[in-house]
């Protein structure tokens, strides 16, 4: 059983109470984009193996939208935080770092470990 | 103009618990920014309440204000005030970016009282009922098995249950089934 704290009304909600809303932090491209900036806004989306960033809704509580950062392989939760932000906040993605050293999803990666590729070059 | 009754006219129902139709209630849906002074200020003077903390009511005169979410309040008061008290809110609110409109008859309410009551409603709610964890003056909005529902404790030991009236009697048959005498779990 899925469980996320709602950053609004504070509950522990369990997963009936919630609505899953997809990836976060998706970049709007609309009128004026590019062919390739518009499909890929459509129609990519991440399905990572480990750390993953996603919407939900407390559907069944107090309405609102926050995100959720978690890892799809344990299912552990990393946190959850409102929805007022395009990015995670920084002491989440500092907790993941130590959680899951090497991380990396989308723009977002593990700021202390060395560039990714730089293991493949030596 | 009609004769306005609730979803099931005050029907009840005794088992574990007593299930009742509260008859008509008044609900008036407040949105704004509950940190305004001048929101505060306007519950204040047409409630008699407080603004509520996070998932908590407060109660005054027979009205209870809700926190129903970090921008919405649902004022409960009686049936033939509300009129009154939405023209009061709304000027009360002119200019304010707020909304203040009558619920009423869009919502049914229910009352489970009893010593059963916290196992009655723990059986259609992915809520911990524990006397310790939720205790009088605290709300919940959640589901009633398959449907939207909210309640809140009074201190008088009733829960107080607010549903869509197009629900009301899916929600009556799911609480009295919940209710029925031979179904004690005992956990309460
Ligand atoms: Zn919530």
């Amino acid at each position: 059983m899925l469980i996320l704290e709602c950053p609004y009304c504070g509950v522990h909600a369990e997963e009936t109470e919630l609505q899953a809303g997809g990836e976060a932090h998706l970049k709007r491209f609309g009128p004026g984009s590019s062919d390739e900036d518009f499909h890929d806004y459509l129609f990519m989306r991440e399905n990572p193996k480990g750390v993953h960033f996603e919407r939900w809704r407390h559907v069944n509580g107090c309405g609102k939208w926050f995100h959720a950062a978690r890892c799809t392989v344990t299912l552990e939760v990393f946190g959850t935080y409102t929805a007022q932000t395009g990015t995670p906040p920084q002491a989440l993605l500092d907790e993941i770092s130590t959680k899951r050293p090497g991380w990396t999803w989308r723009e977002f990666t593990d700021a202390s470990a060395p560039h990714a590729g730089a293991e493949d070059a030596s | 103009m009609s004769n306005a009754v609730s979803v099931l006219n005050g029907a009840s129902f005794t088992g574990l618990a007593e299930v009742k139709d509260a008859g008509l209630v008044g609900m008036i849906t407040l949105r704004g920014d509950l940190a305004s002074k001048s929101l505060a200020k306007a519950v204040k003077e047409c409630t008699g309440c407080a603004i509520p903390g996070i998932r908590k009511v407060t109660q005054a005169d027979g009205t209870t204000v809700v926190w129903m979410s970090p921008d919405e309040l649902l004022i409960v008061t009686a049936y033939q005030d509300v009129d009154a008290k939405v023209d009061a809110l709304s000027t009360a609110l002119t200019g304010a970016h707020a909304l203040v409109v009558n619920v009423s008859d869009a919502r049914a309410m229910f009352t489970v009282s009893g010593s059963g009551a916290r196992e009655v409603l723990a059986k259609v709610a992915p809520v911990d009922f524990a006397a310790d964890q939720f205790v009088p003056g605290g709300f919940r909005r959640t589901r009633l098995a398959q449907v939207a529902g909210a309640f809140w404790l009074d201190t008088d030991a009733c829960f107080n249950i607010v549903c869509f009236r197009s629900v009301g009697q899916y929600v009556f048959d799911l609480l009295t089934t919940s209710a029925d005498a031979n179904a004690e779990v005992g956990v309460y």
